[in-house]
């Protein structure tokens, strides 16, 4: 298997573990963002240098693609560096720091994400043990998703509003919306795993419904319902983005998405959307960590 | 060619004796296909302390029996008492206890706490549930496995622990559906003379299923003989083995004799010609 020749080992080390393939992408994926952002930005370029009636060459159109203050589309280091500043420059407490957008993006989305996975589970339950709730409840779960949310979530704020409730609930309200779906569809699932062997068991030890639930159909249905969360986590986190478009006041990812998008500010935008994708992919890590944590204990890893 | 069984005479004594009592039984599915006759004028009645075993092709409906037994299945019609109870009645004070022909082990469960369920379902204390888990390991040879978990286990040692987990709440009736039918010849051996001391020293009474001839006459004490389309009893066949017998007996001509006779009584109960 090993080959005696060092280069050839390194390179096999290498492309075994997740740090090369994923370094390889983002290679190429910078490589074509700043050929991209080259032709998107340069008769914006040429404008600019034709309106100061300036001679310039190609090295000059290069730097000044890379340099813009409104790029269509910003190159990687204007973004790390908007990053870099309004993350590690900023106070934490200053109304233009990532930091604090967030903060309370996250704080809808942990709230709503906690609503979303209990609403679905309890949904779920409830559908496993009666026929007449599928029939009746899952046309309308299914409907519920079909709504585009960014059509839903001004309505929830207003008549949240109506009733004085203001504040963290309505964004949570929106996110949990998004988020219950996939708990809901992936318990159902996992609730009905268990195969006929192991539900006739049961039957033999004259087992209640209830001990059935909790013996066999919940611990079997634990490795759907991580599946799902982790697709409940970014939904969570989408939900809140959203929300806060609608309900910029508060701040939040998506205010800084609603008021980069207001004035133009590409690499505001770019920046709040990279810092936003950086959040849910933690997220998702963290339900993927208590996953094999919970899995281990289990028996369910090999 | 239908034969009913002698019945033991009756009596006080004799219906304290039998635990399974089947007659006139007969089970129809309804399929999409039409009706489907499992099961047609059953009857059979066991005495405490019996080994027996049901043999058949597939589709003779031996699972079925059993199954109806288990209260698993609804007959059509006929009668059927275990331990002097409706099938339902007897499940649901725990009467039996079922081995599957896969072990249908929980895999969120290490084998000790696989045996344990049946305890914990029947709220045995926790004392109580450690010291038969560490009782029925041993009488199946699994000591030192209770913290491993199913998929760790060969398939010999996980059915092992699923005849354990049956036996853990110490029913004096033990249903087996072919336990040992995924199992290789050299395992089934071992299994087979495991299970005939087991069977030997609680003295138990055990219904078996299985396909193997060899197994069924070196199990049993009584074989019964099915066939199918409907599946009905062709033959019945006293074993008069000793209870302490070894695998040796196989190669007695006794054995050999049986053995004949149960390959006679499947040939003529189904037509391998269709």
């Amino acid at each position: 298997m090993s080959t005696e020749r060092g280069a050839p080992r390194l390179l096999q080390r290498l492309s075994a573990g997740n740090a090369f393939p994923i370094f390889v992408v983002v290679f190429f994926i910078l490589i074509i963002w700043y050929v991209a952002a080259f032709f998107m930005n340069l008769d914006l370029q040429r404008d600019a240098f034709a309106n100061a009636d300036q001679a310039y060459s190609t090295s000059d159109l290069v730097e000044g693609t890379m340099s813009q203050d409104r790029p269509r589309l910003p190159a990687p280091h204007q973004i790390a560096a908007e990053i870099d500043k309004t993350v590690f420059e900023l106070s934490p407490s200053s109304k233009r720091s990532l930091v604090y957008h967030g903060a309370v993006t996250l704080e809808a989305t942990l709230l709503g994400f906690a609503i979303g996975s209990a609403l679905g589970m309890l949904l779920a339950v409830m559908i496993v043990h009666a026929a007449s709730l599928e029939r009746s409840l899952m046309p309308w779960i299914i409907a519920s998703q079909t709504i585009p949310i960014i059509a839903l979530a001004p309505m929830i704020v207003v008549i949240m509003n109506q009733f004085d409730v203001t504040g963290i609930v309505p964004k949570a309200t929106i996110s949990a919306y998004l988020s219950f779906f996939p708990v809901t569809v992936g318990m159902v699932k996992g609730l009905r795993s268990p195969d006929p062997l192991q539900l006739d068991l049961m039957r033999t030890y004259s087992a209640t419904r209830f001990q059935t639930f909790f013996k066999l159909r919940a611990p079997a249905s634990v490795p759907f319902l991580f599946a799902s969360l982790k697709v409940a986590v970014a939904a969570s986190l989408v939900g809140a983005v959203v929300a806060e478009m609608t309900k910029s006041e508060d701040g939040g990812f998506g205010a800084r998405l609603l008021a980069g998008s207001y004035y133009g500010q590409t690499i505001q935008i770019w920046a709040a959307l990279f810092a936003a994708a950086f959040c849910a992919a933690m997220l998702v890590m963290l339900v993927g960590m208590v996953d094999r944590a919970v899995s281990k204990r289990m028996g369910y890893v090999r | 060619m239908l034969e009913s069984i002698p019945k033991a005479e009756s009596g006080a004594e004799a219906r304290a004796a039998r635990v399974i009592d089947i007659s006139r039984l007969s089970l129809t599915f309804e399929t999409s296909d039409g009706p489907v006759e499992a099961l047609s004028g059953i009857d059979l009645s066991i005495e405490r302390g019996e080994f027996v075993s049901l043999i058949g092709p597939s589709g003779c409906g031996k699972t079925t029996l059993l199954r109806v037994i288990a209260d698993l299945e609804t007959p059509t019609s006929g009668k059927v008492i275990i331990n002097g109870l409706t099938p339902s009645e007897a499940r649901l004070e725990r009467a039996y206890g079922y081995v599957f022909q896969a072990p249908a082990l929980y895999p969120w469960r290490t084998i000790a706490r696989n045996i344990a369920l049946p305890l914990e379902i029947m709220g045995f204390s926790k004392e109580e549930r450690k010291e038969r888990v560490q009782r029925n390991l041993d009488l199946v040879n699994l000591s030192g496995f209770e913290r491993r978990f199913p998929w760790q286990l060969s398939g010999g040692m996980q059915q092992r622990a699923s005849i354990a987990r049956a036996l853990a709440f110490d029913p004096d009736l033990l249903l087996m559906d072919e336990p040992f039918g995924a199992l290789d010849e050299i395992v089934r051996d071992k299994l087979n003379e495991q299970l005939l001391q087991l069977w030997n020293k609680t003295r138990k009474t055990v219904v078996f299923v299985t396909h193997s001839i060899p197994e069924a006459v070196f199990l049993s004490t009584r074989i019964v003989v099915m066939s199918p389309r409907p599946g009905r009893i062709h033959d019945v066949i006293e074993c008069g083995f000793a209870r302490d017998r070894t695998l040796e007996v196989r190669e007695t001509r006794q054995f050999l004799e049986i053995a004949n006779r149960v390959r006679h009584g499947l040939r003529e109960g189904h037509s391998y010609v269709d």
